[in-house]
Order: structure tokens, then C-alpha cells, then sequence
């Protein structure tokens, strides 16, 4: 397995988050950080979205926005939402 | 017979080509601006049967109402922009052109945009301008086909003229008072492609002078920076998964005037919390596809319903039947309501078949129909399972398909029903259990589910 299929340790925290709010049946573990979240990879929808924001917000403080970027970009994947939370969290 | 079908109703009711008619992109557009826009797209426009508006863009969206009603061109409503969908709907209607938003490309279909290249700054200097030539269509025109999911797998067309799309939503204002409201910054959450978003966004804002704002928001911070651009009165029209996620995330909201709520119902609780939290006071709307909005409650005031003027319902051995001044027929409705009288009733919830997810409706014969002919799938139901509470309850699927994997049937599904309705959890069993007479008892299929739950 090459390391950029393993998650880091804030990537796993993100998605035992995302497993535990929406009681996927999926270990965190096993969640790609390079797959997408939408659609196809973890198959999660708009209303799934709309519940992992309000678990960011409570966990991570920051407030997701989808107006300024593209809110498929931010869920691309388990990295993509991560660096952005982190970025979020630093400005 | 009537005077309805001679009647012209206008497109747009604010009172000059001056005042706001939409925040679009950072920047007021001007009711005279929306109005060159319109002329303008109507001139770019192939000579088409169907304009299918996929249109994310709020006034781009309108833009291409008025400009289709203008060539007298009918505008298709996708409920989802799958491609099995679009395919489905070109099947039924060849001849059409997409109308989209800059930048989005449909394989396979012939597209416009909606919005000129040049801005909407560049009408004007092109000669568009909009003059005083108020536009007004007749009653009968047909405007619009909305779409359902029917039990047969195709999108079912629900065809709606403009004198019923207008007088329906005119209707709605006036229980609402929205004749005080003018000038009011609208945001909506829900897509304006289906029927509800149709009416309580686009259609609401057209005929009531309001000012739209064209981004549709997700997130409860977006909710809040939409309602903000507006300096004065604010109107949220929105469902309640987005209200209760707006309440729960506890983002800081500018001053609201009115709240409208529909596709499910909301809990009283819930819309008390919700008018106490925002200080304004909140409508749910009742309605269907096939009808458009029927009547309306103030939830922390009532469980009754009120029809809007117009509008009356019977019941008999079948069900509840509604019927208008400007309606076709009679509609059969699919929730179960207890009536108080020909105008006012109580809704007790939804017939066995039908499914609503997160405002979204299909039955089950539909979703069954479309897992049964999905190839290696033997046998295979949907259901509802037990609803926690908690949060918005997805269907589980029961499936028998020896030589398929979770992988690749829920790909399958996906090119076929919306993805809100893919099964959550989704089993394969050796077989389902049917009793003798070949039904499929909702205990016995919980039971199942719970067996082969994965620890």
C-alpha cells in the first residue's frame, strides 16, 4: 500500500467523524482519503453533506461555506475536506 | 367557456423597470435588465418545440422562463440532471434544446446558455433594451412540464399552463400578505425544478415584486451570508432538513419577515422553535406535482390546513380528490387527510407507497420497478425502515443477486433513480421472505434486516 493511500491521523479523526455521524457501515480506516465522498467512493449525498457540516461546526469549530468554492471541490475526498478544515481552522 | 383562457397574465409584476429583481453574483440586477435579458435570450433561441431548463443559476433559470413563454416554447423541468434522465426525457421529447448555465456542458444535446455572454450590462448597448412593452402571456399557454417519478420507470409529465402556475402562486400570496412585502429579498434552499421551488422561488418572487436571490445555499453559513446581502426584509423559503440544520448550527441571521417550509411535514416543535429563533412567523405549504401548491398552515397556530381561494377537496372510497378554478380535473391526493369542511383539513401522512426523503417523493413500486430489472437482480424490495428520529430516514433494500456486489449494484441503481433513494442499508439475502400468497409482510422484512446486520 503506498503511503498516499493511508490516511494521516487527522484525516482518520475526520473520518470516524463522518462514519460515526452518519452510522456508515464503513470502518473509518477504510474510507480512501483520495476517493470522493460524493456520489460514487462513499456515496454520500447533499443531505449527508449537510450533516457532516453541522458535525464539523460542533467538532472543529469552522463553518463550511459552498458559496465562495465549489462545494464538490471541498468534499472531493477525505484529504480535500481535511486541508480544508485545517485552512479554515488557521485563518 | 371561461373568461380563463383569453385572459393574459404578466410575467413580472414589480412596479417599475427600476426597481431590484435579483442579487446575482455579488451585483443588484434591475427589473429593466431581467427584461432586455429575456428579449435577448428569445432572439438566441433555436426554433425548438422544448427549452429543457437545466439552469443552476436562479436568473438564468427565470431568464429562460420568460424568453421560452415569449417564443411559446415549453419549458421542461428535469427533476435531477442524471444522464439516464435527460436521455429518458429526450426520448420523450426529441425535439428540444438545453438551456444551461456558462460553462456546463450536456453531451449529446444541443445547448444555449442562458445568460448573454456579454453580461447583462451588454443588452442595453445591443439594443435590448427593455422599454415599457410589459409582457404578458395567456392563461392557457402552456408554460411548463414538471416531471414525477411514475411506477412504470419513465418520468411521469405533469403539464402546467401559465395561468395555473400564476394563479396558484397569487393565490399563496394572499393568504401570505405578500402584497406588504414588495421589494423583499427572497433566498430559497430548494431546487427551483421542482414544483415547489418552481412556485415559492421564481414563480412567488415574479409575481409578488420580490427581489431573488440566485444562488440556491446548502450550508446553514451560506443561508445566512444569502439573507444578509438583502438591507431590509428577508424571506427564507426552505424544508425542514435545512431548517433543523439551520437551528442546530447556530450561525447568526439577520432579521427574517417570513418563513415558508414544505415537501414534508414539519414537526410543531420544531416550527415554534424556528419562528422564536428567527422572529418571523413560519408557513408550511402543502402541495404535489401534479396540483402545485394546495393550501397552507402557520404550524405553531394550527394543525389545519387552509386551501388556497380556489381550491376544494371531496373524498371518497378511493381517497381525498383536489380540484380548482384553475386546475385540470381532479387529482387523487397520495397523503391520507382527515377533512373539516371542502376548504380545511388535517393531514395524517402518507399513503403506504409513497416515500418523501429529505423533501423528495417517489413510491416504491417506482424503486422496486427499477432494482427488479437491473440485470443478476432475481429478487429484490425496498422499504422503510424504522424511523429513529434522529435523523433523515433512508430506505433499505432487501436484494437477491447471487452474482453481484454491493460495488456494483448500487452503481446500477444510481444510472436509474435519484440517489437519495439508494438503500441505506443495502442486503443480500438468499431469498426474501415471502409469504404464500406472494406478499412481502413489512415485519418479516425488519426481522431480516435486523438478522443480517453487519457487526
Amino acid at each position: 500500500m503506498s503511503d498516499l493511500k493511508t490516511a494521516s491521523p487527522s484525516e482518520l479523526d475526520l473520518a470516524a467523524l463522518i462514519v460515526n455521524t452518519l452510522t456508515l457501515e464503513t470502518a473509518p480506516d477504510d474510507i480512501d482519503p483520495e476517493a470522493p465522498l460524493y456520489g460514487e467512493g462513499l456515496g454520500l449525498d447533499s443531505i449527508d453533506i449537510l450533516e457532516v457540516a453541522l458535525a464539523v461546526s460542533k467538532a472543529y469549530g469552522v463553518k463550511l461555506r459552498a458559496d465562495d468554492e465549489n462545494n464538490t471541490k471541498i468534499f472531493a475526498s477525505l484529504r480535500t475536506l481535511t486541508n480544508h478544515i485545517q485552512n479554515l481552522k488557521a485563518s | 367557456m371561461t373568461m380563463l383562457s383569453t385572459t393574459r397574465l404578466p410575467l413580472i409584476r414589480h412596479r417599475g423597470p427600476d426597481d431590484l429583481f435579483a442579487w446575482h453574483d455579488g451585483a443588484a440586477v434591475k427589473v429593466r435588465d431581467f427584461l432586455a435579458a429575456v428579449h435577448g435570450l428569445a432572439l438566441r433561441l433555436p426554433e425548438r418545440a422544448h427549452v429543457l431548463n437545466l439552469c443552476a443559476d436562479r436568473l438564468g433559470f427565470t431568464i429562460g422562463l420568460g424568453a421560452a413563454l415569449l417564443r411559446r416554447q415549453i419549458s421542461l423541468l428535469p427533476p435531477s440532471d442524471t444522464p439516464a434522465t435527460l436521455h429518458q426525457i429526450k426520448e420523450s421529447y426529441p425535439d428540444l434544446v438545453c438551456l444551461t448555465d456558462a460553462g456546463v456542458h450536456y453531451p449529446g444535446f444541443d445547448q444555449v446558455e442562458a445568460l448573454p455572454s456579454g453580461g447583462l450590462a451588454g443588452l442595453e448597448r445591443a439594443g435590448l433594451a427593455s422599454g415599457d412593452d410589459a409582457l404578458a402571456f395567456p392563461a392557457d399557454q402552456v408554460a411548463a412540464i414538471a416531471f414525477t417519478s411514475g411506477s412504470t420507470g419513465r418520468p411521469m409529465p405533469q403539464v402546467k399552463s401559465w395561468g395555473t402556475l400564476v394563479r396558484s402562486v397569487r393565490g399563496a400570496g394572499k393568504v401570505l400578505g405578500l402584497a406588504a412585502m414588495q421589494g423583499a429579498g427572497l433566498v430559497g434552499t430548494v431546487p427551483h425544478q421542482h414544483m415547489y421551488g418552481l412556485e415559492s422561488v421564481a414563480l412567488l418572487s415574479l409575481q409578488h415584486g420580490l427581489v431573488m436571490h440566485a444562488r440556491r445555499p446548502l450550508f446553514p453559513a451560506d443561508i445566512a451570508a444569502g439573507l444578509a446581502v438583502f438591507p431590509e426584509r428577508r424571506i427564507l423559503v426552505t424544508t425542514p432538513v435545512h431548517l433543523q440544520a439551520l437551528l442546530a448550527d447556530g450561525s447568526a441571521l439577520p432579521p427574517i419577515d417570513l418563513i415558508l417550509c414544505a415537501t414534508a411535514p414539519l414537526a410543531p416543535q420544531l416550527a415554534a422553535d424556528a419562528e422564536a429563533r428567527m422572529g418571523a412567523p413560519l408557513h408550511e405549504i402543502y402541495g404535489c406535482s401534479e396540483t402545485g401548491q394546495l393550501a397552507l398552515r402557520r404550524t405553531s397556530a394550527t394543525a389545519e390546513w387552509l386551501c388556497i381561494d380556489g381550491i376544494h377537496l371531496r373524498q371518497d372510497e378511493q381517497g381525498t380528490w383536489a380540484s380548482g378554478e384553475f386546475l385540470d380535473g381532479e387529482t387523487l391526493l397520495a397523503d391520507v387527510i382527515e377533512l373539516k369542511s371542502d376548504t380545511r383539513f388535517i393531514l395524517h401522512g402518507r399513503s403506504a407507497d409513497q416515500v418523501n426523503i429529505a423533501g423528495k417523493r417517489s413510491s416504491l413500486a417506482y424503486l422496486n420497478h427499477h432494482l427488479n430489472s437491473i440485470e443478476g437482480v432475481r429478487d429484490g424490495v425496498f422499504f422503510m425502515p424504522r424511523d429513529d428520529g434522529a435523523r433523515t430516514t433512508r430506505l433499505a433494500a432487501l436484494v437477491v443477486a447471487p452474482d453481484l456486489d454491493t460495488e456494483t449494484l448500487l452503481g446500477r441503481l444510481r444510472e436509474r433513480i435519484d440517489p437519495i433513494f439508494l438503500p441505506r442499508p443495502l442486503r443480500f439475502v438468499d431469498a426474501l421472505p415471502r409469504n404464500p400468497t406472494g406478499k412481502l409482510p413489512r415485519e418479516a422484512l425488519l426481522r431480516l434486516l435486523h438478522d443480517t446486520r453487519q457487526d
